[in-house]
């Protein structure tokens, strides 16, 4: 039974997923206001690459299809790090300026 | 061959970060010594690279993911020439800060080793982690500073850039999923068969993904919108650092994935002319917004877009078949190492006057000549360069890339570069002029420290040399573009 529903459920549907979830991340990280917002935006940027990588991954027709699964771990691995920078620079900015707003980081103007 | 050989550049360099950290921490008597030790590892890290030059050592590593090649050699001296002249000029600077000697110097090692991997990687995993490994301490570079602009600058610097990366690995993704290989090469030979051919749309789009998020680290319209604020806003020795380190790498590992990857020719004129319409548009608008900059680091901000389209003229010139084609890309690797040098010259004087000065705006370098000879002679020659007025390192780089562009029936290209470089000599040579003729706000002398004045010198006779002698530094492009000849 489960193995029918694996089959009606193709490579296709889990891009749409990915490329959906990459569209809505791009979205939120262009709008939101507040920088932790505009971070979160871009983890699911990532996430749906993940997904992505690892439906490249599980449907390739290579016999050794590991590249896609481990070029994963590194993004989460890298996602993670960025995230402790931007949670430690956002802490920053708000400890000089009470705010994390990004129009009102604005100190930097021509 | 061990792996230690294979890696050793970089290992000299992480291995000296790991050095500064260690005295910093437990000899805390010994934190002077900190900045020599990082020249110490990054002068190791350029005789090792020497030393596979004498043998003639190149050769791939690690299953085809690092290639070490003569390109990746030219990269390699550049970095750790680039590195060493920041490590230099922010002695002063981090000694007046008086805190974090260790961790400061570990993070600028740090990038240097991204930057060192970057332009050695021949695959998407190795280029991502590269990248990363120079990104994200770059970003932390930019919030070192106590004031409330550093920090600014550091989170605008890391969201836009965290935008921007994950912009590339979805294109990364896309080529995966239709190649089935990480591997340049392997890409490449999956682009190159018919198969390839049948999915352009798809290949069309990775294109544009890499374009832009790479876009952002060149420092090219429209992914600039970072560059004068961080510019600004980031401490002087940092931005010397990123506005040639990371702009260098980009080209680097651009040049690679796309000539390598993307280089069949149904694909390469495709590219070629997004890069021709970037490049016109960025120095365009680079150029014309750097006039109106009171603030010397935003203009040199504005400038560094203006420079990335004259850089990018080399990557638009390759759509002639055969030898012509890597004739662009020495071009731009002549015009990375013209702009390095000659940029960091600049900043090095920035740096040394601003510090003195206590101000960033350009009104107060007027008479800077009375003030101190030296400083306003250097930024002055680095100035008549990054103009390209003949005969320095500036006008030998452009005169071949335009050459370059002219040959690849590029003509309206080349016309506005030519038409750029007069509007930036009105700015460039505007400061230049301020400098010589202006009143002095203050008497008192601009004195320059032993390790700025160092710097400043290795720069400006970089420039002076290459402007004299500008063979050996051509030669050095042409044989490392020449990889890319043998397909």
């Amino acid at each position: 039974m489960s193995a029918l529903f694996l089959v009606t459920i193709g490579i296709e549907n889990f891009l749409a997923v990915g490329a959906l979830l990459f569209a809505l991340g791009f979205a939120i990280a262009l709008s939101k206001r507040n920088a932790i917002g505009v971070l979160m935006g871009v983890e699911l940027m990532l996430n749906a690459v993940n997904l992505t990588l690892l439906t490249f991954s599980r449907f390739s027709p290579s016999d050794r299809p590991v590249a896609g699964a481990t070029f994963v771990v590194f993004v989460i691995t890298v996602a993670a790090a960025e995230a402790a920078v931007a949670l430690a620079l956002a802490v920053s900015v708000y400890r000089n300026r009470d705010t994390v707003d990004v129009d009102k980081i604005n100190l930097l103007k021509s | 061959m061990s792996g230690l050989d294979i890696v050793g550049p970089q290992f000299a360099v992480l291995l000296a970060a790991g050095a500064v950290l260690m005295v910093d921490a437990l000899m805390p008597q010994n934190r002077r010594l900190v900045p020599y030790i990082a020249l110490l590892g990054l002068g190791a890290s350029a005789i090792w690279t020497g030393t596979w030059v004498a043998r003639d050592n190149y050769q791939e590593a690690f299953h085809g993911t690092l290639s070490l090649d003569q390109y990746a050699v030219f990269f390699y001296f550049l970095f750790a020439g680039i590195t060493a002249t920041v490590v230099l000029a922010s002695i002063d600077w981090v000694n007046q800060e008086g805190r974090g000697q260790g961790e400061y110097y570990a993070l600028v090692l740090t990038v240097c080793a991204g930057l060192m991997f970057l332009s050695a990687a021949r695959d998407l995993i190795t280029i991502f982690l590269a990248l990363e490994l120079s990104s994200i301490p770059q970003y932390i570079l930019a919030g070192w500073g106590k004031d409330r602009r550093s920090s600014e600058a550091g989170l605008k610097y890391l969201l836009l850039g965290a935008i921007a990366s994950a912009l590339l690995l979805y294109g990364m993704a896309l080529l995966y999923g239709l190649t089935g290989t990480t591997l340049l090469l392997g890409i490449g030979e999956f682009v190159a068969s018919p198969a390839g051919e049948a999915n352009r749309s798809v290949l069309v789009l990775a294109m544009a993904l890499l374009i832009a998020g790479f876009g952002f680290k060149m420092a090219i319209v429209p992914f600039q919108m970072w560059v004068p604020d961080v510019y600004q806003g980031a401490p002087t020795p940092v931005t010397a650092f990123l506005s040639v380190g990371s702009k260098a790498a980009a080209f680097a590992v651009v040049i690679r994935i796309f000539f390598e990857a993307l280089g069949a020719d149904f694909l390469s004129s495709d590219w070629a002319n997004v890069f021709a319409g970037l490049a016109a548009v960025s120095m365009t608008v680079g150029n014309v917004m750097a006039i109106v900059q009171t603030d010397i680091k935003r203009m040199f901000g504005y400038s560094s877009i203006a420079q990335a389209g004259n850089h990018m003229i080399g990557l638009a010139a390759i759509s002639v078949a055969g030898e012509q084609f890597t004739l662009g890309a020495s071009g731009v690797l002549l015009f990375v190492a013209a702009y390095a040098f000659t940029n960091l010259g600049a900043w090095v004087a920035i740096i040394a006057i601003s510090q003195k000065i206590g101000s960033d705006q350009i009104k107060d370098y007027a008479g800077m000549w009375k003030r101190s000879p030296v400083l306003t002679l250097g930024l002055a020659v680095c100035f008549v360069s990054l103009t390209g007025i003949p005969p320095t390192v500036g006008f030998w780089a452009k005169l071949y890339i335009f050459n370059a562009g002219i040959r690849a029936d590029l003509g309206w290209l080349v016309i506005i570069g030519v038409l750029n470089s007069v509007v930036s000599a009105y700015y460039y040579l505007g400061v230049a002029r301020q400098m010589f003729t202006g009143d002095a706000e203050g008497a008192e002398k601009v004195r320059t420290s032993p390790s700025i004045g160092l710097s400043l010198g290795v720069a400006t006779f970089g420039v002076l040399a290459f402007s004299i002698v500008p063979i050996p530094l051509i030669t050095a492009a042409r044989d490392a573009a020449d990889i890319f000849a043998q397909r």
